[in-house]
């Protein structure tokens, strides 16, 4: 390593050479930050232009340079003065030297010497060439980070027999990071005897005293170690199928470091088996809940105690109270319908009103016994405008019917009925979560994502709306639609 | 049944602790382990030290002492009821563990937890057995979270909170009626108290501090909790909000929200199938709109859709507030304050203090702004500079068409 900074003008480090001339500064090393600032120093106030000084660091000379440069001395007493940068820029620096980019020394020279001449630069990361280097300093920070993260020790044999342990790891780092980082090792594992080795440099630390060798291969360090195997257990154990993000994990993790983290080897397996064992576990859960013997019932009590507190839209604001579904909680037919209306709102109970009651004609007319079915809405709770004592009876919108659809789907997911009827748009909308209209859909099942069933008919309030000399052929149709059916429940 | 060695019991222990975000090893004090006679040390800043194809990262030994539980929360896979095998750790099988693991740099450190075993008491000085031993015996100096039982001793509670540098205590559903229908054993009260108790401990001592030199620390790295989102009717608002009481009433360094994901012998009160992962990434960065940006919880709200209460799944929160508060934009680059500058939709914490460092020694043009962030065709409608106005392109009715990010596949496999 060089020496330590001096504010100095005549480093000895530098050529000799008439002003004009093309410099050549040999750093010791590729991380040379001090030798980088004294250097740097030097030229800049001995006003030598940036491009005309080459960079190099010992033993990757080029020939070329040696040739090129005429090694004169700075003249540095045209204008010798303190010479000062803001501490960010040293910081920043001091990072940006460990880049492999072989233009970093000259890049971080050409930056010293315009913040001479404009000092805002150095604080001025839009500014186009301190922003590369600042992409430097980064990519050098992030590699520092990742080799603290990434590092692996293995325990090796011990050949003295003071029955210490010791480790060493094997590391691939992108950047010339390995001696700036020794520090948080050495911090971090003061009580232990360890290695660091990597293609370029090896550090060793023995309790009490850091030292330097030199770069190593990846079959100098141990091949494995006991413990790796029980570490995978726990990244596979830890690892939770149902939520696969690889491109989270790859972001993080970058693939060049794979090769030197034992638990990675596991990635593949636990990607290609997570899918199986998310949709394992619905489908479990599934058949537990249809056992007998399951919580069911008390589970669809709780789903409705819930429901009763619902605030998901505004509606909750004016109605009476939720009106939550009711019927067994094994049944195979589920009717869903728009909403409560005033009755329902005020009693707390679906399907009770004039359409309710027609409903239930139409029901016993089709051959279904209402006893064994379900009755809900696609909106729980009643939407209306007061006209003087009246409530009159709105519409819910999309948005309404969305927000309530996690009440729907909660409770078709305990049911699982074989079939599911949507009586008119609105509860049409709820089941497939898009418009379906209901003309052309009704007389046919429609498949639903989770495999069951479901028909569309139209709301038994419409049946009611109509003029008198259209309401027998509807109505026929609707129970018409109801024997369909009712035959597919058999 | 067959005794089970500890690499059997690590697999059952992590798999019934991998439902608990959490694996921050930030936020706690600076310590090496120079002087003592053990391993360990905090920067401060945490570190992850491999990711999971899930996504998460693995920080800590993230482990229960044991999943056995007197407790039946329907949400958890180690329930009363729950068919699940069950195993316990020792305290020094755990404490060998963590030292093994931290020597070769797997983990920055523990995080225990526990299923409720004979009582809170008991299972809360099993917890600071292990902190203890650590610490004491092998002169531990790496990071420590605990989870503490709301219903322990406030001693024991406190004695967690002297050997740990993080404790956390999770609400777990972000609405009462959803903890009542989910975890009827478990009390919001007391959960709330609990975490009230908790920060008036760390107030305290970080008082006693600043006049003694030699005060015990406590709980140094403040205290987080959990929200399961999807598994009970709570929308985002709600969350939103809740999240916002918890970190302002309890001081919480992080509230973490853990989309509900299906488990092995589920209770059929469980929602069959978890929500879009997109939004529990939605609520995480309206999380950061609160806690880095300046958002007020209610603004957030505000980009929520007004019937549903929910973010919208294909834009982010600052994108959605944005595009409901077109008077605001565009905005000055070089003149506009802090606070309005990180409003802008595709501006980051750096990018605004790298502008702000600029544009003091001189005006910002729009090919400068685009040096400072990643893509600047997202942010030019908000913006003005010198040589760039976006001529009423914020009165555009298909603003949201020209700035949302093109349909992409969010999850490999959505549910």
């Amino acid at each position: 390593m060089s020496t330590p900074a001096t504010t100095g003008s005549d480093d000895g480090s530098l050529g000799t050479g008439p002003a004009g001339a093309l410099r050549a500064v040999t750093l010791a090393a590729p991380d040379d930050f001090e030798g980088w600032r004294s250097a740097a120093r030097a030229l800049a106030i001995a006003d030598i232009p940036p491009d005309r000084v080459a960079w190099q660091v010992a033993g990757e000379e080029q020939d070329l340079f040696a040739q090129a440069a005429d090694a004169a001395p700075p003249t540095a007493t045209a204008r010798s003065r303190a010479l000062t940068v803001p501490q960010q820029f040293i910081d920043l620096a001091r990072s940006a030297v460990c880049h492999r980019n072989p233009e970093r020394f000259a890049l971080l020279y050409t930056a010293l010497w315009r913040i001479q001449r404009d000092p805002g630069i150095a604080h001025d990361r839009a500014n186009p060439l301190m922003k590369q280097i600042d992409e430097l300093a980064k990519s050098v920070r992030r590699d520092s980070h990742k080799m603290r993260a990434f590092v692996r020790f293995r325990e090796i044999e011990d050949d003295d027999d003071d029955g210490q342990e010791r480790f060493v790891a094997w590391f691939e780092p992108e950047h010339h990071i390995v001696r700036s980082n020794a520090q948080f090792f050495v911090d971090r594992f003061a009580n232990m005897r360890w290695s660091i080795l990597t293609p370029e440099l090896s550090i060793h630390w023995d309790g009490s005293t850091l030292s330097e060798g030199p770069g190593a291969a990846k079959a100098d360090a141990p091949p494995d170690d006991a413990i790796e195997d029980v570490w995978k257990s726990y990244y596979k154990s830890i690892f939770n199928p149902a939520r696969v993000k690889i491109g989270a994990m790859t972001k993080e993790m970058p693939r060049k470091y794979w090769q030197n983290m034992p638990e990675t080897a596991l990635i593949p397996g636990l990607i290609a088996g997570a899918q199986a064992r998310e949709s394992g576990m619905i489908a479990t859960a599934r058949q537990v809940r249809l056992a007998p013997g399951s919580n069911r019932a008390a589970a669809w009590a709780a789903l409705r105690d819930e429901a009763l507190r619902c605030t998901r839209c505004p509606l909750h604001a004016c109605a009476t109270q939720t009106v939550f579904g009711e019927g067994p909680v094994d049944a195979q037919l589920v009717f869903v319908g728009e909403q409560p209306g005033d009755q329902e709102d005020l009693a707390g109970h679906p399907f009770v009103g004039p359409a309710g009651q027609l409903f239930d004609r139409a029901l016993a007319e089709a051959g279904i016994d209402c006893a064994t079915t379900y009755v809900t809405n696609a909106v729980k709770h009643f939407k209306f405008v007061a006209r003087g004592k009246r409530r009159i009876h709105q519409s819910p919108t999309v948005g309404e019917i969305d927000a309530c659809r996690w009440w729907l789907d909660e409770e078709r997911a305990l049911i699982a009925p074989h079939v599911t009827v949507a009586l008119g748009a609105s509860a049409a909308r709820a089941l497939f979560a898009r418009p379906m209209p209901v003309g052309e859909s009704r007389g046919r099942p429609h498949a639903l994502p989770d495999g069951s069933a479901a028909w569309i008919t139209v709301h038994p309030s419409y049946l009611l709306r109509l003029p008198d000399d259209e309401r027998a052929a509807a109505y026929a149709e609707f129970v018409d639609d109801l024997a369909m059916v009712a035959a597919q429940i058999g | 049944m067959a005794r089970l060695d500890v690499q059997q019991k690590l697999e059952i222990l992590a798999d019934a602790a991998k439902y608990d975000a959490s694996c921050a090893s930030s936020g706690s004090t600076k310590r090496t382990s120079k002087g003592g006679k053990g391993i360990g040390s905090t920067t401060g800043a945490g570190i992850c030290h491999a990711y999971t194809p899930d996504g998460r990262c693995i920080s800590l030994l993230k482990i229960l002492l044991t999943n056995s539980c007197v407790f039946d929360c329907h949400y958890c896979i180690n329930r009363k009821s729950s068919n699940v095998r069950r195993a316990r750790f020792t305290a020094s099988e755990v404490v060998d563990l963590t030292l093994a693991f931290y020597k070769r740099n797997y983990i920055e450190g523990l995080f225990l937890s526990s299923g409720i075993i004979q009582s809170s008491n008991y299972t809360m000085e099993q917890l600071v057995e292990v902190a203890r031993q650590l610490r004491e015996v092998h002169d531990f100096r790496g990071y420590i979270h605990l989870k503490t039982i709301p219903d322990a001793d406030p001693d024991l509670v406190h004695q967690a909170g002297l050997y740990a540098d993080r404790v956390s205590i999770n609400v777990e559903l972000p609405t009462t009626s959803g903890l009542a229908r989910l975890a009827p054993e478990k009390s919001a009260e007391r959960i709330d108290g609990a975490m009230a108790k908790m920060k008036s401990d760390i107030i305290d001592t970080k008082d006693a501090r600043k006049k003694y030199r030699h005060a015990p620390r406590f709980a140094p790295g403040g205290q987080s909790t959990q929200m399961i989102v999807g598994a009970d009717s709570a929308n985002d608002s709600d969350i939103i909000v809740r999240a916002r009481g918890l970190y302002h009433d309890h001081a919480l360094k992080r509230v973490y929200y853990s989309a509900f994901s299906p488990i092995p012998d589920a209770s059929s009160v469980l929602p069959l199938k978890r929500p879009p992962l997109m939004r529990e990434h939605r609520l995480y960065q309206s999380d950061w709109l609160m806690r880095y940006y300046g958002f007020e919880a209610g603004e957030i709200v505000s980009a929520t859709d007004p019937v549903t209460g929910m973010l919208p799944l294909d834009i982010d929160p600052k994108l959605a507030w944005a595009l409901g508060h077109r008077d605001v934009f565009p905005v000055d680059i070089n003149r506009a304050p802090k606070a309005m500058l990180l409003r802008i939709p595709g501006l980051g914490v750096r990018a605004v203090s790298g502008i702000i460092a600029s544009r003091k020694w001189r005006s910002l043009r729009l090919a400068d702004v685009a040096r400072l962030t990643v893509s600047i065709a997202k942010i030019r409608p908000f913006i003005v500079t010198p040589d760039w106005r976006p001529t009423l392109l914020t009165d555009r009715a298909d603003l949201r068409g020209l700035v949302e990010p093109k349909a992409e596949q969010f999850e490999l496999f959505a549910a």
